[in-house]
């Protein structure tokens, strides 16, 4: 029986971590403490808000539900990893043209959920994007602006969208 | 959160001895539910088993011609299985119209099964609440309680129960199948959750040391289905009021009808002597209100949700209506038609 601390490894925006957690370290306060990943946000830690949302294993879930001891060996992109090499990712520059935040602090949790969300369904409506998203608040509410954004990228021919189609 | 020892089990007996073991260990899965409620100081296990490891992540079709659901595959992962999609639309449909995105892709059907009320004094360790503290009392009884149970409660206990899953499970017969320390045995879905009565504190009748590892359901049955969810908000909040409704036309007579009720009660709720009104008989509006208001008999309501009873019957009359049409509630487009 294992007791106390635990050994976990987990692959964040491509880099291998080795860390040693207690079992109540939720996913979100291992990114935002000892991993300095603040760009995943706290908003209401109860699963309601989806602030905290991050990909686990190219699934969008709350960190803050997430027991980070029950991760170990996953692999997980937070909003950090999402550009890569400089370049905004598609949803990123679609956020920014489509003024589709006002005070940010909902950005990283949509653009994460955004991003497996189009992983997880093709050919996506206004109504069905509305439904799909409605696991992350926007208390500014650029809701409008967020759905239009998300759908100019999910309709979008030859935007690679990452490969989490693992539904 | 409180401290906590965790355990990885790698077999279901493993689980169950760490059960047997601990009588104040916990199992957890997605975590959606117990996590929370350990933030929130509802639930303080000594110990948590960590049961992610072990081999019941397949969805599968049974030897009966049903299908059988690991106890670990994900709400998501049930909602876009093809085999669901095709012969349990129904099932997909009700797991889409809860919960959010996120929370689909880590909850899973074993936890969806055991899910707890989210009354609100069940969650908040300052007031009184008989399922949290038994003796204590219900608050809900005469304070707000636009969300609870009009239906099978007790003088202990007015909480409903929170899942859109198992309100289809009930319709479609399901079964769920534990393993104990003394074997396997498999549980009628109407046998699975329990009225309050004088321990609220149970949801369920699985033992303490049982782990469940399957749901089953029976062989898919020609019938037109629809999932018809009500709530305060169109998307991401719990039922006011939820129905399933599978109804089979032969001939223009109905030949089988199942209508489960959520959030009207400690259970998914149906009346077998309802839905026998309405066989052998053409489907038309008035049948189905004739239907509904006898699934409703003897439904109480109290100072804040008194409205759930016409809300219930002009629900499920609705859903019988939208099922013999063929246009089954949406889950992303929410006109009700």
């Amino acid at each position: 029986m294992e007791t106390g601390r635990h050994e976990i490894s987990l692959t964040i925006n491509g880099k291998t971590e080795l860390l040693n957690v207690w079992p109540w370290v939720t996913m979100l306060d291992l990114l935002r403490g000892p991993l300095r990943l603040t760009g995943t946000k706290k908003g209401c830690d109860h699963g309601q808000c989806g602030a905290c949302t991050v990909l686990i294993d190219g699934k969008r879930v709350n960190s803050c539900l997430t027991l980070a001891v029950m991760k170990n060996g996953s692999t997980l992109i937070t909003i950090e990893g999402v550009a890569t090499e400089g370049a905004l990712h598609p949803l990123q520059r679609a956020f920014i043209d489509f003024d589709a935040l006002q005070c940010g602090y909902c950005t990283p949790g949509q653009i994460c959920s955004a991003l497996g969300m189009l992983g997880e369904r093709p050919a996506l409506d206004a109504e069905s994007i509305r439904e799909l998203m409605s696991g992350n608040l926007c208390r500014c509410g650029a809701y409008d602006q967020i759905v239009t954004a998300i759908m100019s990228v999910a309709n979008a021919d030859a935007v690679a969208v990452e490969p989490h189609a693992s539904l | 959160m409180h401290r906590f020892e965790l355990v990885r089990a790698t077999t279901v007996a493993e689980a169950v001895a760490e059960l047997v073991r601990e009588p104040n260990a916990r199992i957890v899965a997605g975590g959606t539910n117990l996590v929370d409620l350990m933030k929130y100081h509802v639930m303080t296990p000594k110990r948590v088993i960590d049961i992610t490891q072990l081999p019941l992540k397949t969805l599968h079709e049974s030897v009966g011609g049903g299908i059988s659901i690991g106890a670990l595959v994900t709400n998501a992962d049930v909602a876009s299985s093809a085999i669901v999609q095709l012969k349990y639309p129904l099932l997909a449909s009700a797991i889409l119209a809860g919960a959010s995105g996120q929370l689909r892709n880590a909850a899973t059907t074993g936890g969806n099964l055991l899910q707890r009320t989210r009354c609100s004094y069940f969650y908040n360790t300052r007031t009184p609440c008989n399922k949290r503290e038994p003796g204590t009392g219900c608050p809900a009884i005469e304070g707000p309680n636009r969300q609870h149970a009009i239906l099978g409660t007790s003088e202990q206990c007015i909480a409903t129960h929170p899942s859109d899953m198992c309100v289809a499970l009930s319709a479609l017969d399901a079964a769920v199948r534990v393993v104990g320390p003394h074997g396997e045995r498999l549980i009628a879905i109407a046998d699975f959750h329990r009225l309050p009565g004088a321990s609220p504190e149970r949801d369920t009748t699985l033992a303490h040391d049982e782990v469940v590892v399957a749901v089953e359901l029976p062989p898919a049955r020609d019938t037109m289905h629809s999932y018809l969810k009500i709530r305060d908000r169109l998307s991401f909040a719990f039922a006011l009021v939820s129905v399933a409704a599978a109804i089979g036309v032969t001939d223009g007579f109905i030949s089988s009808a199942a209508v489960a009720v959520g959030g009207v009660a400690h259970k998914p709720w149906r009346v077998t002597e309802a839905e026998a009104l309405l066989i052998d008989r053409p489907p038309e509006a008035a049948l189905f209100v004739e239907c509904a208001k006898r699934i409703l008999q003897g439904a109480v309501g109290r100072q804040y949700n008194a409205f759930k009873i016409e809300l219930a019957e002009r629900a499920i009359a609705r859903a019988l209506t939208q099922a013999v049409n063929g246009t089954p509630q949406s889950q992303s487009v929410k006109h009700v038609r």
